[in-house]
């Protein structure tokens, strides 16, 4: 059989062989609603007991303060959106409140943040990242106004890996709070931090952390919310009572058993995480030793082990992806340019980026799986997959003048419109 | 995503790169998609005798670039005019919604060196 290496595990993991066998009894064999109060129900209702006092003690906090959801858009919807529109929030700051989100954050926060501020319910600033893709504390608490009632940022970039100083965030909203006897309420995204980092919320300084279960070898469609005693949220789903009155719906029994088994197993991977690591390491290395003009995308320190971004002069993301699939290999673009936006990473271009070298960019991701003849091959099909690119785009470089070009070719005569 | 057509002209483009003796040149570019083509031409006789090109860009710019080619070779600067995107992308089988640009700029770099050469030989 053709070689196949998967090199995409921050869009998404396998699921464990382990989780995958805890699951198994909720789909046909305990298959009741949880919220029955018949045997049934209890039998699906002792699986979620079980996965929320795992979330729980991962987070470092209460089983009351673990809300189960979809995944980290629900939950990152659910916190920006449900900060704002609590009421509390409002009578707190007399008036429209204000949150503040960094540059660097995954739509899912960007988009709500939007949303948001367009339907009149907030202010919003957006804090800026350094060329290493990471925001710092200063530049947020720059931001902040005495309306402010939400920080919002990543634990670590799901395009680069840049791990944000969010301990140092925490620690400056418990000043700014402290000081000014008020509360700024801090949220950490860590959907692709769970493998790697330290997740307690205490430590963090954080109110509020959303995850994912498929970003940690657990089964897609479910995540959580951790929500902090006494954080006021809007309910975001209406209906019936679950989840302590905030999301309705019948909960994903499997899917919640599986994230909590997913977690589980996280502190068997502490060793190869270590490899990962070095693998990650290995890429670099081998990429910018057999490949000229490449570069790192941000630095290597405080960079999640799993994460490499590179940028080759000359050849565009979506083209070196599409030769990399020839070839077996999945990886992705830092530009959405294969999927339905045109223009290139918000988070690139953010890190102070060209719109050229943002294109040329491929996000390669590590996990569990990956095997040192996987970057080895990696290694060894890159360089001629740039050399076939370069060969096409001739005579353009980086430095080409736009200007020299004509910037409007397509949007001049571009009456000729495509919906 | 695309079409066998599509991934033909991406994998093994035709007419690719600078002519020696190239007469004129278009270059369009849209730098916030990320695509940038250049079309050289070599006319003889009022018809596009050798044509080439250089594409920094998508799949789909590429495979675009090299079917414009194609469709221009041996036309005459009047036919060769008149090729829109449509025509461009009924060659290639079809192009994903959010690609049409694509065949668009080739289009446009096509009629700009045509421009080109018209300015400079009249």
């Amino acid at each position: 059989m053709e070689k196949k290496v998967y090199m995409d595990y921050a869009a998404t993991t396998p699921l464990d062989e382990k989780v995958f066998a805890d699951m198994m009894p909720y789909f046909s064999e305990k298959y009741g609603n949880p919220s029955s109060i018949h045997s049934f129900g209890e039998d699906a209702q002792e699986g979620i007991i079980k996965a929320r006092k795992i979330v729980a003690d991962f987070f470092g906090a209460k089983d009351s303060e673990i809300i189960f959801t979809s995944g980290a858009t629900e939950g990152n919807n659910a916190v920006i959106k449900g900060i704002v529109m609590s009421r509390k929030i409002w009578e707190a700051c007399g008036g429209k409140p204000h949150i503040v989100v960094s540059d660097v954050e995954h739509d899912c926060v960007l988009e709500s943040a939007k949303r948001v501020m367009k339907d009149g319910l907030a202010e919003v600033s957006f804090a800026p990242v350094g060329s290493d893709g990471r925001v710092s504390a200063d530049d947020v608490q720059k931001l902040i106004q005495p309306n402010t009632v939400l920080v919002s940022v990543m634990y670590a970039n799901n395009e680069t890996g840049a791990i944000q100083p969010v301990q140092e965030i925490g620690r400056m909203i418990t000043r700014e709070n402290e000081a000014g006897n008020k509360k700024i309420y801090f949220h950490i995204d860590a959907a692709q931090a769970v493998n790697y980092l330290d997740c307690n919320a205490d430590a963090l300084g954080a109110d509020l952390i959303t995850i994912s279960a498929h970003k940690i070898y657990g089964p897609k469609g479910v995540g959580a919310l951790y929500a902090r005693t006494g954080t006021p949220l809007a309910k975001f789903m209406d209906g019936g009572e679950q989840e302590f009155g905030l999301r309705a719906g019948t909960h994903n029994v499997p899917g919640i058993v599986g994230l909590g088994s997913a977690i589980a197993q996280l502190e068997n991977y502490k060793e190869k995480n270590k490899e990962i690591g070095r693998l990650r390491d290995r890429l670099i290395d081998g990429i910018l030793a057999s490949v000229s003009r490449s570069a790192l995308n941000g630095s290597r320190e405080n960079r999640l082990p799993n994460n490499v971004n590179m940028r080759f002069e000359g050849a565009e993301g979506e083209a070196i992806l599409i030769m990399l699939k020839d070839k077996g290999v999945a990886v992705s673009t830092g530009s959405a340019c294969a999927a339905k936006s045109l223009s290139s990473s918000h988070v690139l271009k953010s890190m102070g980026l060209t719109d050229l070298d943002a294109h040329s960019s491929i996000r390669f991701s590590l996990g569990r799986q990956t095997a040192q003849e996987d970057i080895d091959y990696v290694i060894s099909a890159v360089p001629g997959i740039i050399e076939k690119l370069r060969g096409v785009s001739g005579s353009f470089d980086h430095s080409t003048n736009l200007s020299q070009a004509d910037e409007k070719g397509s949007k001049e005569e571009g009456s000729v419109f495509f919906g | 995503m695309y079409s066998k057509e599509v991934m033909d002209h991406f994998q093994n483009p035709r007419n690719m790169g600078v002519l020696n003796d190239f007469q004129a040149v278009g270059n369009v570019g849209n730098p916030v998609c990320g695509d940038m083509m250049k079309i050289y031409l070599k006319i003889s006789d009022g018809i596009i005798e050798d044509i080439g090109f250089e594409t920094l860009g998508c799949v789909a710019a590429i495979a675009t670039s090299s079917m414009i080619t194609e469709l221009a070779k041996g036309k005459t600067l009047e036919e060769a005019e008149k090729i829109e995107f449509k025509d461009v992308e009924k060659a290639l089988g079809s192009l994903p919604p959010v690609k049409l640009h694509c065949a668009d700029l080739s289009v446009q770099a096509l009629r700009k060196a045509i421009g080109e050469y018209r300015n400079t030989n009249s």
